[in-house]
């Protein structure tokens, strides 16, 4: 439903978005994830056709956003960050001019507009003025004008922003359940959103893709390097860590062993699991043999949280440096 | 057509739920009733002074009453013009609507238009208010109609041009105020340019008079229809809407 090839943004001093690619099917929710300024929005006004992109192509629903942007157009839905109402309208009279403006008429605007009101579920407020109303139908209202011409695409930037936790899950469930008829891309930088509403997620930070994969997918990729924390004690107050590090880095099946944290007479390690099985019961005889306490004993599965993070890092090289200079400080 | 008629709908319903179409609809009708007021005033005085000496030259309600009048209400129209054009962009650039109009599938140039076409309503209904003081006239007098018309016509021709101005610089901001005091000194500098030619005559100071919106209304208020006012005005109008449309484009590459 949406092909984008190299898609490009350079303004005169920074590139927002460099060389994208990725591709969505028909009737998937995707997520799209990143920290603020990563280039989000701006891809997505690109597939908007809000803004042009410098470079690259971006076809939505059969049409090329710079060829055809009216076409384009008129298949898509778009809540950008901040719900583009009037205040002065009340949501009635706003849907039907988002209705014609979309090219609806006569009985078919009229049955939308009844349509995406119930849907939204904004009945209730339909005749205040918009000005009026608090956030959440604020967002409400934007969901229902983004839907109002029953587009192919539904392109939402942060639609969650800014609601309370209620009308965050409210949110989420109604673009759950749009995802049926139509394929939406919706972009945001909480993890667990992506987590719970999207089949698909396309990561991207500093302007640049870092991945694109399915959330099974990326979750099973966090639970292969899975780690394993350790809490050491010393019998007899005093604990060398230098020599808990090289005796854990002895069992077969760890990896890299870091330090995380130091005190007197106790330290806790994270131990890589390289083996397929869990190594915790190695681990936890290897500790207890060479004489110390085992205080604690935990397995630290990724989140997508840290898959994020990691991901995020490894494409900006310079930050990442100095992170990784005294995590080896620290293990040494 | 279609969809410009939805956005000039949408922009003369944000003008009349808002005290904006009320306040500039009073202010237009008191001062222009004033003026009115005043030339009546003196026409009636310097009548009776013509009959007390006995004179009979002819008075002409259409020189002395309507001409001076129309061309009062060419120069308030200049002072209310940015108020009418300043939000039609600022405003939607300020709140992020632009984003909704620039995503549907309408074109740059309808959405330009619509906003342009509900601001000429405006300043017609305006006029038209206006237009209750001289039907005054016509019920105690007997003025001629048509120098009244092409006065009229010259008021919209010359509004239709300013107006695009005032569009065109509410695309340059997102800051109504910034604007409308943009608007006004444009407006401002449009009417005074004609003053050069009152101690000049080189060349300069003819492109300068030219350029002034003033200059071209004179043969309307007198009645007169003259083509290359109307090409002026009408020139005038496109230019500004030309210019809005190249700064939408612009917006775009640069926002």
């Amino acid at each position: 439903m949406i092909t984008v090839t190299g898609l490009t943004k350079r303004y005169a001093r920074n590139t927002a978005v460099d060389h994208i690619t990725f591709e969505v099917q028909k009737g998937q929710i995707v997520g799209f994830l990143g920290p603020n300024g990563a280039g989000k929005t701006t891809t997505m006004r690109m597939l908007t056709c809000f803004l042009p992109p410098t470079d690259g192509t971006a076809v939505v629903a059969g049409f090329d956003v710079l060829e055809h942007p009216l076409e384009v157009k008129r298949r898509i839905g778009y809540l950008p960050e901040t719900p583009p109402l009037y205040p002065e309208m009340s949501a009635a009279e706003y849907l039907e001019f988002v209705g014609k403006l979309k090219g609806l008429s006569g009985s078919e605007l009229r049955q939308r507009i009844d349509y995406v009101t119930r849907r939204c579920n904004i009945d209730d407020v339909k005749h205040k003025l918009l000005g009026k109303l608090s956030k959440g139908y604020r967002q409400r209202v934007g969901l229902a004008q983004a839907i109002v011409h029953n587009p192919d695409v539904l392109i939402l930037d942060e639609p969650t922003a800014g609601l309370d936790p209620k009308q965050i899950n409210e949110t989420r469930d109604l673009i759950k359940s749009l995802a049926g008829d139509h394929t939406i891309v919706l972009s945001t930088h909480i993890l667990p959103e992506v987590e719970q509403t999207c089949e698909q997620v396309i990561i991207i930070n500093k302007g640049k893709l870092v991945a694109t994969d399915s959330v099974q997918h990326l979750q099973n990729r966090a639970r292969g390097v899975e780690s394993v924390l350790v809490e050491v004690a010393g019998r007899n107050g005093a604990l060398d860590p230098l020599t808990v590090q090289r005796c854990l880095e002895q069992v077969a099946g760890s990896g890299r062993v870091i330090v995380k944290e130091t005190r007197s007479d106790r330290s806790i390690f994270e131990v890589e699991n390289r083996k397929e099985r869990s190594i915790r019961s190695d681990l936890a005889r290897a500790v207890v043999e060479s004489g110390w306490d085992l205080n604690e004993l935990r397995s630290a599965a990724m989140s997508l949280e840290e898959v994020f993070l990691e991901l995020t890092r490894e494409e900006a090289p310079a930050h990442a440096a100095p992170v990784e200079m005294a995590e080896k400080g620290a293990a040494q | 057509m279609r969809n410009v008629w939805v956005i000039c709908r949408k922009e003369l319903h944000g003008y009349f739920v808002s005290p904006v179409a009320y306040l500039l609809l009073t202010m237009f009708a008191v001062i222009v009733g004033f003026f009115f007021w005043n030339a009546l005033g003196y026409f009636i005085l310097s009548a009776m002074e013509s009959q007390l000496r006995g004179q009979t030259q002819p008075m002409n309600i259409n020189e002395d009453i309507i001409r001076p009048v129309l061309s009062n209400v060419s120069v308030i129209g200049l002072f209310l013009i940015p108020v009418i054009t300043m939000r039609l962009f600022a405003e939607e650039k300020r709140s992020g609507t632009i984003e909704l109009l620039v995503t549907s599938p309408v074109t740059d140039v309808e959405i330009i238009t619509g906003k342009w076409l509900a601001a000429v309503i405006l300043y017609a209904v305006m006029l038209l208010v206006t237009a209750i003081n001289f039907s005054f006239l016509f019920r105690y007098g007997n003025p001629d109609w048509k120098p009244l018309a092409i006065g009229y016509l010259g008021l919209l021709l010359q509004a239709g041009a300013l107006l695009a101005i005032g569009t065109f610089i509410s695309t340059l901001t997102r800051n109504q105020i910034i604007a409308g005091a943009a608007t006004f000194g444009v407006c401002l500098l449009l009417w005074v340019l004609d003053w050069v030619s009152g101690y000049d005559q080189a060349t300069w100071a003819k492109v300068l008079s030219y350029m002034s919106v003033i200059t071209h209304f004179d043969s309307f208020s007198k009645g007169v229809l003259d083509t290359k006012d109307i090409i002026f005005y009408v020139s005038l109008a496109f230019l500004g809407l030309f210019f809005t449309a190249r700064s939408m484009e612009s917006l775009r590459w640069r926002s």
